[in-house]
């Protein structure tokens, strides 16, 4: 079995406050065809990730199979089933960057926060991502954290750089 | 919408608007190999082994999502669509096991099919093969996702024709898997277990619990004494899996083949059908007249209960308190039988031949051991019926036919319809008349009741008292029913419901390759095999009418309430069965 149903059986991190809101976002598109993805997306964002519970929660609250909001959950990079850090490390891995090292950049990102890519600290600060092109070749090797951007970064910098983050 | 004219290898064919290629080079007598593709269910092209040629396009085009159009010139076999067609084979079955000798699909399985037909002789492709474990977690179904092609086929059947959604695809590219939603074990979900999926399958991905071994075990231990019933649905679908024409009615040859195995006596759960609408009957004449829940819905369809614990569990007491004339069986035979016959119930092994996975389940309930004991040992389907006789070289379709053994294996024509859609509800419908009117029916046909259409409705006029009836096959018309009875838009006082389409004859543990068409000629099966029986309602059965004389007492009786009836659970919706 792969991932989500072992960490979600255990979410019990969820707050009152953060159900609340994932059952207003339901309530608005309850009833609406073709809205699944879009009320993921905003769940996501309520909850910082989508565990089964909450999967379950939308799915019987949109009266969608729970087997095809696991699809959908699964199919798209975008939605995640183990919790999201406060902050979203970015290292671009497209064509440009990759050649100009951006494989080094992600190891150095590994090895400061002790975790892989697709992973998030224990502290829940920082997860890891590891991006396809974003469009800023010119900029490589590019890292991002949330909307910012770090352009020709190195990895000597990147220590300096993650600090600035708490 | 009008008609289109198209040109298929030469050939011209006018079809409607909206077929697509593939059903239109079908109507031009042009068969065109397709895999994931099944008619009205799974139309998706996901596969690519049905592509071809358009004169005017650029890359081949999956004929099974392409609308035929006027004046449209299709090529199905240029050396470009074999090379493709070739070439998605090569690459599907470069990630398939090749275990083709010890797959239970052997001879019945779509791509070894396809990898003949093509002359596939090698896989140029060698890269990883996709590795998951095998789940064996229910009673009635294996999942294989390494043998899993990918086609939809069981998803879209899940979906569209029962409405449970227990299975669909999670992951993506290589790392896609068709599972029970999160991925859990198929016993963790919202599953009926009624074998849709099984039947669709065209590997051995899905397929149900192999029983066969437990069997041979216990024809082969002289403390046993084995017997067997068989399920109405059985004598009308056996003989497909020997060569013999859909529909083809071999009850007698059924009994022979069984007796060829060893049983020790050859029994019919049409006894126990018959039974059943003893029971039932009554328990509808007790709900109208002294205000019970109405209305009452009939509970021989173990899919369908499963379905109706997990989706409507709300709605448990419509159902009638009857066990399905399986358990019913069970249940006597390690009583009755046992005390009539001087054996000692636990030395009897009973073994039941069904049209249905789900039954596997069912007899593993905890309140299925009236007798003491399990009351039904082991389930095999149509399929593991036909592996056995196969096995030692017995073809029913070529041996004298044989009687059912007494009195288990006495039954009427009301009893044989109990394996296609209506079948209960006629059934109970010519006893209930006859027992309230005290008139004797000028006709036993409810021809109301008959038929494939998803819901049928009629009203029967009972000296007086008109009864609302309504007949549901397959979960989603089930749904339909459910929801138009919870929101007070459809009144009746008596519903039946079989979980599979076409009813047991169309279950989920019939022969490979059951459609729409065959389910069609075993129902005009079951209505002949009912018009050629001397006896035609439950009420008559004379093996019925002494067991109550000898046993029972009345229908609804002390001992009845602690044999054949039983109570239901409620079950979660999404997973965690329990």
């Amino acid at each position: 079995m792969s991932m989500g149903c072992c960490e979600s059986k255990c979410a019990g991190d969820i707050t009152s406050e953060q159900w609340a809101l994932v059952d207003e976002i339901i309530a608005k598109y309850k009833g609406q065809r073709g809205i699944l993805i879009p009320c993921l997306h905003e769940v996501q964002e309520a909850v910082g990730y989508l565990p089964l519970e909450v999967q379950e929660r939308v799915a019987a609250g949109l009266d969608v199979p729970l087997a095809d909001v696991y699809s959908v959950v699964t199919f798209y990079a975008l939605f995640s089933t183990t919790p999201i850090g406060k902050h979203q490390v970015g290292i671009c891995m497209g064509t440009a960057c990759y050649v100009r090292g951006g494989d080094k950049v992600l190891e150095k990102v590994e090895e400061v926060l002790g975790i892989k890519a697709g992973e998030t600290t224990d502290d829940r600060l920082f997860s890891i991502q590891v991006m396809r092109c974003i469009g800023a070749c010119g900029l490589g090797p590019v890292m991002t954290v949330d909307d910012d951007i770090y352009a020709r970064i190195k990895p000597d910098r990147v220590a300096e750089v993650l600090a600035k983050y708490s | 919408m009008g008609d289109v004219t198209l040109t298929i290898d030469g050939r011209q064919v006018t079809v409607p608007e909206g077929t697509s290629v593939l059903e239109a080079a079908a109507q031009a007598g042009v068969n065109i190999p397709s895999l994931c593709y099944l008619k009205d269910i799974n139309e998706i092209g996901s596969c690519r082994v049905c592509v071809v040629e358009i004169e005017g396009a650029r890359a081949l085009a999956a004929s099974c999502v392409t609308p035929a159009a006027n004046g449209m010139v299709v090529h199905t076999n240029t050396k470009r669509v074999r090379e493709a067609r070739r070439a998605v084979l090569e690459l599907i079955i470069s990630n398939h096991p090749f275990e083709c000798l010890t797959c239970v699909r052997s001879g019945s399985c779509e791509l070894q099919d396809l990898a003949e037909a093509m002359g596939i002789r090698e896989i140029r492709f060698e890269g990883e093969k996709a590795q998951h474990a095998v789940d064996e977690s229910t009673p009635s179904i294996v999942r294989d996702p390494d043998k899993c092609i990918l086609c939809r086929r069981c998803v879209s059947v899940c979906e569209k024709v029962q409405g449970v959604s227990a299975l669909g695809l999670a992951g993506r590219g290589f790392d896609s898997v068709v599972s029970p939603a999160a991925e859990l074990p198929l016993n963790d979900v919202a599953c009926a277990l009624c074998g849709q999926c099984v039947l669709v399958c065209p590997t051995g991905a899905l397929s149900e619990v192999d029983s066969t071994g437990a069997v041979w075990e216990a024809l082969g231990d002289p403390s046993k004494h084995v017997v067997v019933q068989t399920a109405p649905a059985i004598r009308v679908a056996l003989g497909e899996e020997f060569g013999a024409v859909p529909g083809s009615i071999v009850t007698g040859q059924m009994v022979a083949a069984l007796r060829a195995l060893g049983f020790d006596k050859v029994f019919d759960t049409n006894f126990t059908a018959d039974l059943t609408i003893l029971e039932e009957g009554n328990e509808l004449l007790k709900r109208l007249s002294e205000g019970g829940k109405l209305p009452m819905i009939t509970s021989c369809s173990p899919g369908w209960i499963k379905f109706i614990e997990h989706f409507y569990p709300d709605m448990l007491e419509h159902l009638s308190t009857c066990k399905s004339p399986q358990q019913m069986f069970g249940a006597l035979a390690k009583t009755y039988y046992a005390e009539k016959a001087g054996i000692d119930p636990k030395d009897i092994f009973v073994v039941s031949i069904m049209p249905c996975t789900a039954k596997k389940f069912e007899c593993t309930r905890p309140e299925m051991r009236s007798s003491g004991y399990q009351d039904v040992d082991a389930v095999l389907t149509t399929r593991e019926l036909a592996r056995m006789l196969r096995e030692i070289g017995a073809d029913p379709t070529e041996l004298e036919p044989e009687e059912f053994d007494a009195p288990l294996g006495i039954g009427t024509g009301a009893a044989v319809i109990f394996g296609a859609t209506g079948g209960v509800m006629e059934a109970a419908l010519r006893t209930v008349y006859e027992v309230v009117t005290e008139k004797e029916l000028e006709s036993v046909d409810f021809t109301d009741v008959r038929g494939f259409e998803g819901i049928k409705e009629a009203e029967v006029d009972l000296d007086g008292t008109v009864v609302r009836v309504a007949v549901a096959h397959g979960l989603g018309n089930a749904r339909k029913l459910l929801d138009m009875v919870k929101s007070g838009e459809a009144s009746y006082e008596f519903i039946e419901i079989m979980a599979c389409p076409g009813g047991c004859i169309g279950g989920g543990g019939q022969p490979i390759g059951t459609n729409t068409e065959r389910r069609l000629e075993r129902i005009e099966g079951i209505y002949e095999a009912d018009k050629a029986l001397p006896l035609r309602k439950s009420h008559e059965n004379p093996a019925v009418k002494a067991l109550y004389e000898e046993f029972l007492g009345e229908p609804l009786g002390e001992k009845s309430h602690e044999l054949l009836h039983t109570h239901y659970t409620p079950r979660g919706r999404w997973h965690w069965s329990k």
